[in-house]
């Protein structure tokens, strides 16, 4: 087996160091109840190359571009990921190394989380962001009980439009914990309506998400309003952080928490995970925030370093206290995003976010010509959603059979959106693509 | 004399991000306008984030610089306890980057992803026969999260026997996230002590154990590197009160092929897919923590859950008991398929070579610095062993500094001061993939560095000097809190 590396010569003479006449003699501290009674049952060993054909075949049966045009979002999507990214990110001396305990020999991958944490700061127009959890809903999971920590209060209220797998990870994070979870409805416009909210007096904190489950940019800024003024604070939650490239972000709009997902800065979709939780918030709050942190410091000869900082907020210092059980992240995911924002600068950001919205509204504009309904005015970043014709779920097929899949069905999400759909327009779809679409669906 | 791997070489120096770079530069490849540039709403949009504009040059020069300041398991062997630092074979990387599966979306109609599903719901066959339990969850994105899985289905359970209950049994080698994880879960720790061989007795659980606990959450082999030989008569204890077993599996490495966690009485365990099967630490993740339980505890697992009807792979939510969802989509997929293709390499054979390995390191490490170094556990250990730096103190030397000067010696430390039980603890966890030459180098290494805190003592306060930073001032860095630049 080429990953161990003993031989028959070296295994011998170890046993007689230690003083075991066999490999089996090692495990005699086990008791004869508690083992197998048969060996394991796994497949005949594959050789490497075995391997590559057999996940080929598993592969093969996936549908992706260029084959297919999947016009689907919804909290993963495609972008162009520079082979840079990729290269870089691929360093051993990146990919093979624990969380950094040990930091006179991990100043690599904690500059390189500081780095994220200021570009993600920047990014959210927040305080402080901590060094990633493991995905966006999990991340507003912890925000909200973040939010009951710190104003100890014990009900939250959370939009309807914000993504619906999110607000299922939230339930099964509040459960146990006794919090009270409201749901806000969402009006004409496609928005969360505040006006529906009431008794805000008793409120942890208020949640939204911009742009929504919808694509619709919420206004923030209202949110924070009302969340402030009975003591509460404003959770701003995201799915697409490119968004931030053009619309305002969170902490413009006085957000105190401001959590989504990062997948969308240079990380794969890969069916869904790995991903990134950012998580952000204003410094009045970070001794009450979950996760890692790096922190800027100075070693013995005077000389700049990072290291993990604010730890006594973490499970392996307070155990049962800590602020979240939370040990590992997702470094390596940060670690991609911050490669590719560095790749792409302000400028490039900015040209990118632009192109995102300038497509998405090219094939709005081609769709209400060929009469699709577009039913929630609010205006749109790179996702929206379209009200087709009833029947539209055969169409629907007969596009799969041409290779397109003409967005996410919304109906089993919100019963009442029967025949809506939401489509995803970023930079890797063009203007070909796009009219054919919009031809397609009404054909 | 002894070349060990440690040097001092060229190494660059790199500024932050944003003390680079001129406005103007950019370091992707724009794609093509080929639409219109349409009217933005004015009152909604805003100026765009502050970042550096920097050429791609740049950004690579960057990071390779920073990469060559980290010690890394493909540098050099990396005996972290408790955290398995094995290879991470290249092969894995190629399946899990492969376009079919790094480049599909997750919400794919089920015709179209059958190639993701089969896969998830094969590896959950493996990770069944692999532990000896019934169904298996790989939603969970890390060890911890396997942890709240399986604190919630203890939730969920109680709850439905129509009795919630208030509290955990938690012993005190017990990994720090243990508790945390019951606290998520409204659960009070009850802790216990281990006896004087290291492990658990069944008289100190049964002396707590009561109908108000919701059952124990201890790590097996435990993080003294122990198996605990009473656990069959432990988990008796707890189930007779109508509790539950919660094993941390993050130990695994040691029993593959060895012990079955059915027969110890294990109603729940969590896997570290990044420790025992091979998929890289990321330097803090992303890992994958699925969750394998008994029969009668399936019906609480996660949703959605794979299913094959009509030979065709479906995503199915109809589990009316279960606890909900963890991650908004189905796992960390990518970690997925390289576990998978790990344990499609090694088969049964070579996954209990795997274990028997992995203890043969140890036991050899524990043989050859016992007297060295204190060994306040004299027994036989499986995948690690715990020593402490109660021999060197009278030199005024202590584990943070045997750890930092190991360093300069070109290994990565041990875990230190873990487990609490254990006062100056060096936890020593070498793993199957260390070769004997590589081991009998550390051995030397260490017992060098026992020589050099006896007649030299200075060398070890003054490590490491061959680092790309000397020591780091922690103190300052907590209290005046700097996180952004």
């Amino acid at each position: 087996m080429r990953y161990l590396p003993h031989t028959p010569e070296d295994i011998a003479e170890m046993l007689d160091a230690v003083g075991v006449e066999s490999l089996d003699g090692l495990f005699a501290s086990i008791p004869a109840d508690c083992r197998r009674s048969a060996p394991m049952v796994l497949p005949h060993p594959l050789t490497e190359w075995e391997l590559n054909a057999h996940i080929d075949r598993l592969a093969g049966r996936m549908a992706i571009g260029p084959a297919y045009k999947v016009f689907i979002g919804a909290g993963s999507y495609e972008h162009f990921i520079p082979a840079s990214v990729g290269f870089l990110t691929s360093r051993s001396e990146f990919v093979t190394a624990y969380t950094p305990y040990q930091p006179e020999i991990s100043q690599g991958t904690l500059q390189a989380i500081f780095e994220y944490q200021t570009l993600a700061a920047r990014l959210l127009g927040m305080e402080v962001a901590n060094a990633s959890m493991y995905d966006g809903a999990s991340a507003l999971a912890e925000a909200l009980l973040m939010a009951a920590r710190i104003t100890r209060r014990s009900k939250v209220a959370v939009s309807r439009a914000i993504h619906p797998l999110y607000r299922r990870v939230v339930d099964t994070y509040l459960k146990p914990t006794g919090l009270e979870v409201r749901e806000i409805p969402f009006g004409l416009n496609g928005t969360t309506d505040l006006g529906a909210l009431d008794d805000p007096a008793e409120l942890a904190a208020v949640a939204v998400q911009s742009p929504n489950f919808f694509g619709c940019i919420e206004d923030v800024g209202a949110v924070s309003g009302r969340a402030h003024a009975a003591g509460g604070l404003c959770v701003a939650a995201f799915s697409e952080p490119l968004a931030f490239g053009l619309f305002k972000n969170p902490g413009s709009q006085g957000a105190d928490i401001a959590c989504g997902e990062g997948q969308s800065l240079g990380i794969p979709r890969s069916f869904g995970g790995p991903g990134l939780g950012m998580f952000a918030s204003r410094m009045q709050y970070v001794r009450n925030m979950p996760g890692r942190l790096v922190g800027e410091t100075k070693d013995k000869e005077g000389r700049r370093g990072f290291v993990l900082t604010l730890s006594t907020r973490e499970q392996h210092i307070r155990r049962e206290k800590a602020t979240s059980n939370i040990c590992t992240n997702n470094s390596l995911c940060a670690l991609t995003a911050a490669v590719y924002m560095a790749s792409l600068g302000g400028s490039g950001l900015r040209e990118l976010a632009r192109l995102n919205f300038d497509k998405a509204e090219h094939l709005k504009s081609r769709l209400r010509a060929a009469g699709i309904s577009l039913p929630f005015g609010a205006a749109t970043f790179n996702e929206f959603v379209a009200a087709f014709p009833d029947g539209f779920d055969a169409t629907y097929r007969r596009l799969i059979a041409k290779g397109i899949v003409a967005g996410l069905p919304l109906e089993s999400y919100y019963p009442e959106l029967k025949n809506h759909y939401l489509l995803c327009v970023t930079e890797t779809m063009g203007k070909d693509d796009l009219d054919a679409l919009a031809k397609e669906v009404t054909s | 004399m002894t070349e060990f791997p440690g040097a001092t070489g060229l190494v660059l120096n790199e500024s932050l991000l944003w003390e680079k770079g001129r406005r103007g530069r950019c370091g992707f490849s724009l794609p093509r306008r080929d639409v219109e540039r349409r009217p933005a709403p004015e009152a909604l949009t805003g100026a765009g984030p502050d970042f550096p504009d920097l050429s791609e040059v740049d950004v690579v020069r960057h990071y390779i610089r920073l990469s060559t300041w980290n010690f890394s398991v493909d540098t050099g062997m990396y005996p972290l306890g408790s955290c398995t630092m094995k290879y991470n074979p290249k092969t894995n990387e190629r399946q899990a980057g492969h376009p079919g599966l790094a480049g599909a979306h997750p919400l794919l109609p089920a015709d179209l992803c059958q190639g993701a599903l089969e896969l998830m719901a094969a590896l959950e066959c493996l990770l069944a026969e692999i532990t000896g339990l019934d169904a298996v969850t790989l939603q969970p994105g890390a060890g911890a999260h396997g942890e709240l899985a399986g604190m919630l289905i203890f939730h969920a359970y109680h709850r439905h026997q129509g009795r919630a209950r208030s509290k955990i049994i938690v012993p005190d080698t017990a990994h720090g996230t243990n508790p945390a994880s019951a606290a998520l879960c409204g659960y009070t720790s009850v802790g216990i002590a281990s006896n004087a061989d290291g492990i658990l007795s069944p008289e100190a659980v049964a002396a707590v154990m009561d109908d108000q606990t919701s059952g124990i959450m201890l790590t097996n082999p435990n993080t003294l590197g122990l198996f605990e030989e009473n656990i069959k008569a432990i988990a008796a204890i707890v189930h007779a009160k109508g509790g539950l077993v919660y094993c941390d599996g993050a130990n695994m490495n040691a029993v593959l092929g060895m012990a079955h966690m059915g027969n110890m009485g294990v109603d729940v365990l969590h896997l570290n897919l990044h420790k025992t099967f091979s998929t890289p630490h990321g330097g803090g993740g992303p890992g994958a923590g699925p969750v394998c339980v008994a029969k009668h505890l399936e019906p609480f697992l996660p949703v959605p859950r794979v299913r094959l009807a009509d030979n065709r792979y479906v995503l199915s939510e109809d589990f009316p008991l279960s606890i909900g969802k963890l991650q908004a989509f189905w796992g960390n997929m990518a970690n997925l398929v390289r576990a998978y293709s790990y344990i499609l390499t090694l088969g049964a054979e070579d996954l209990k070579q795997v274990s028997q390995l992995a203890v043969l390191n140890a036991r050899y490490i524990k043989e050859r610095l016992k007297g060295t170094y204190h060994l306040p556990y004299d027994r036989p250990c499986m995948h690690e062993c715990v020593f402490s730096d109660s021999l060197q103190q009278a030199h005024k030397v202590t584990t943070l500094d045997i750890a930092k000067r190991l360093m300069d010696y070109g290994f990565h430390p041990p875990t230190i001061y873990f487990p609490l039980v254990v006062p100056g603890a060096i936890m020593i966890e070498p793993t199957e993939t260390e070769s004997k030459e590589d081991l009998d180098l550390f051995i030397e290494s260490m017992k060098a560095i026992a020589v050099e805190a006896r007649e030299t003592p200075d060398r070890l306060h003054q490590a490491p000097t061959r680092a790309k930073r000397r020591r780091l001032d922690e103190t300052a860095a907590a209290r005046k809190p700097c996180l952004t630049g």
